[in-house]
């Protein structure tokens, strides 16, 4: 991605907004953590200053860091017997609506982020925004500054129920229509709560309590050799003739 | 309502979701004064199936078969998309004989899509025998899918790493049947002889007569042109402001293209231009798309040239990620044991988030992944072009007649397994 300025998106999104910005760039991707309340004057300013000039919203979603880091099968430790053998945890897939995870651990589980793109200078940029309250996660609606965003953040309150303060028209837009709860959250169960069919003798389709069980084929572990330096030792060790 | 009086009130009207122009599952509610729209409310989502969630809880390369069936006829795009971001997470980069394969599958793809449009487009506004035309092309890109990969549609043939095997050495050839038999068997035999690189060959060198044998029924045609010039008008920056990528955006005369403007794969080595429109309007939109197919074709002459002269390896020899030969698999324990992890656990992940964005036909597609270091990702959004497009369907057809929706709805060139997810 080439950038058109002489100075990096980064140097001037810090010269520009100073401490309301946490700035980070990793891998030539810029992301800016910012508080709520200063989300629409930094998203009017990026849009139409001619230092940013993010003319297009790209993308808008929620996320439920709920759970995040977590893992449900131990593979650090190492006991006199072995290595941990047994799956612990309740993490996706693993719980009915009954059984669902209750205590929050995560400081703040909802954020909005949203990516903006940048046609004239060429670059992209990313916005997070924490909720500040879990039990009634708000953000501001962008909507007054890209109309387009309309859509993505009716999805994100159908999926996460992050509200959009002054959105115009915020209903759900992707789930059935009477559909209860909000289903990407990490503890909305995976199999679901309702399901359908259709009923000969009452000649309609009727919701009935889900009949499957939940199940996970593949435990959630996370391993250190993810950076895959051992791989390539390996792969130098046993595979000499390629 | 009084006797003698003519008081015409709005009526509101329902479209869909089971209607052949509403192209899969759009519901449209849609508020009428006679023949002129008021106001136009789409409803999506009937097509829904969390494929975001169901990512979630599946370890990475086992989510890939699901980018097929987002936008289910542009699919190795959506691929794309998805293996591009896990590479990105891992660091890792495909070996170049992959990158063309890529680039090669994405533009094959292209011309997939756009075929599909120009005809359910051609077919919604009145002409049919642009669809059979259409069809016919795409059934032998269809079987280079089916050859490369073994399946029609749902390819799975990217994988983070490079592409799941390399280019067949032979076509496979058709059987006489009661739908093909005589001189037609001899006929698309004659293409099938060699390897699939010489099918394309013969495929990429009789298909721009093709794209004028389209042309001929519908760029000088006067009924279409009734349909399209100046309907939908979408000025540059109402494209901007409602998030608009692709045709969309070119039709409206801004030059963005993912693949010159941010390449990827092997597309800073490919020699091809980008239409741009100038009006904004269906025909102009029309008019991009069929130019993309003609571009696309060129890419694709250039990457059968390069996969010819250069051999190598499709896949990176990274036991984490990529699979080790049945061979090696019964011979060595080393080679078992990573078989075995890779096909149950899968590879981890490193922490961190990434967006990875590429210009699928319809617009760009990409994917928002964040990984906390596990097997499975914690997060997969995927930016779907549709679903942005869509957004915008009440700013655009307000004040338009009740068949121009139609039009604009095919322009949109929307597949609702990517609107729904």
């Amino acid at each position: 991605m080439s950038d058109t300025h002489p100075t990096s998106l980064a140097e001037r999104l810090a010269a520009r907004f100073g401490d309301t910005l946490d700035i980070s760039t990793v891998r030539q991707e810029t992301t800016a953590e910012l508080a709520a309340s200063d989300l629409l004057a930094v998203a009017t300013a990026l849009r139409d200053e001619p230092a940013f000039r993010f003319t297009e919203l790209v993308d808008l979603c929620g996320i439920d860091y709920l759970g995040y880091g977590q893992t449900e099968w131990d593979t650090q430790t190492i006991s006199s017997t072995g290595f941990s053998r047994g799956v612990e945890g309740q993490a996706m897939g693993r719980f009915d609506w009954a059984g669902r995870p209750r205590e929050a651990d995560q400081p703040r589980r909802f954020a909005s982020v949203v990516h903006l793109l940048s046609i004239e200078g060429n670059c992209r940029l990313r916005l997070r925004v924490f909720c500040d309250d879990d039990s009634l996660p708000v953000v501001p609606s962008l909507t007054s500054v890209w109309p387009g965003v309309n859509w993505f953040e009716r999805e994100a309150f159908d999926l996460y129920g992050i509200l959009f303060d002054g959105h115009p028209d915020l209903r759900r837009i992707l789930t059935d229509y009477g559909f209860v709860g909000h289903p990407f959250r990490k503890d909305f169960p995976l199999i679901g709560n309702v399901e359908v069919r259709y009923d000969p003798e009452q000649k309609r389709v009727i919701y009935e309590p889900v009949s499957i069980e939940p199940r996970v084929l593949v435990p959630r572990t996370i391993r250190d050799d993810a950076d895959l330096m051992q791989a390539r030792a390996e792969a130098a060790d046993h595979w000499r003739e390629n | 309502m009084k006797a003698g009086s003519t008081e015409i009130r709005n009526y509101t009207m329902n479209f869909g979701p089971q209607h052949p122009a509403a192209h899969g599952v759009l519901r449209l509610v849609m508020e009428m004064d006679g023949e002129t729209i008021v106001r136009a409310d789409p409803h999506v989502g009937l097509l829904h199936r969390g494929t975001e969630k169901l990512a979630e809880s599946k370890p990475f390369n086992q989510s890939i078969g699901y980018m097929d069936r987002l936008d289910y006829v542009s699919m190795m795009c959506n691929e794309h998309a998805y293996v591009k971001a896990i590479e990105t997470l891992l660091g890792i980069e495909a070996p170049e004989r992959a990158q063309y394969i890529r680039t090669m599958f994405d533009e094959i793809t292209r011309i997939l899509n756009h075929l599909m449009w120009i005809g359910s487009n051609a077919l919604d506004l009145g002409a049919m025998a642009v669809f059979l035309y259409a069809f016919r092309e795409r059934e032998e890109l269809m079987d280079v899918y089916e050859a490369v990969s073994g399946a029609r549609m749902h390819a799975t043939y990217y994988r983070p790493g490079g592409v799941y095997r390399d280019l067949p050495d032979r076509m496979p050839q058709y059987r006489e049947s009661p739908w093909h038999k005589g001189q037609d068997l001899k006929r698309i035999n004659s293409w099938r002889e060699g390897s699939m690189l010489d099918f394309l060959d013969a495929f990429t060198a009789d298909f721009p007569s093709k794209v004028d044998e389209y042309e001929e029924l519908l760029t000088s045609n006067r009924i279409w042109k009734q349909r399209t010039v100046g309907i939908g008008v979408i000025s540059p920056e109402l494209a901007q402001q409602w998030g608009m990528t692709g045709v969309m955006l070119r039709g409206s005369g801004v030059e963005w293209d993912l693949r010159k403007k941010q390449p990827y794969a092997k597309y800073a080595e490919m020699d091809f231009d980008i239409p741009v429109g100038v009006g904004g309007d269906c025909y102009d939109r029309y008019l991009c798309r069929v130019e993309e197919m003609r571009q696309s074709n060129r890419i694709i002459r250039q990457c059968v040239a390069w996969l010819r002269a250069n051999p190598g390896p499709v896949m990176l020899k990274n036991f984490k990620v990529a699979p080790p030969s049945r061979v090696d698999m019964k011979e060595d324990m080393e080679a078992l044991i990573h078989h075995f992890k890779l096909f149950t656990e899968g590879y981890c992940v490193p922490a961190g988030e990434t967006y990875a964005a590429v210009e699928a036909p319809k617009g760009e597609f990409g994917c928002y992944l964040v990984s906390d270091g596990a097997n499975k990702p914690f997060r997969v959004h995927l930016r779907a072009p549709g679903f942005a497009h869509l957004s915008s369907m009440d700013t655009i057809v307000r004040g338009h007649m009740l068949a121009d929706v139609v039009a604009m709805i095919g322009t949109y060139d929307l597949v609702f397994g990517e609107v729904d997810r």
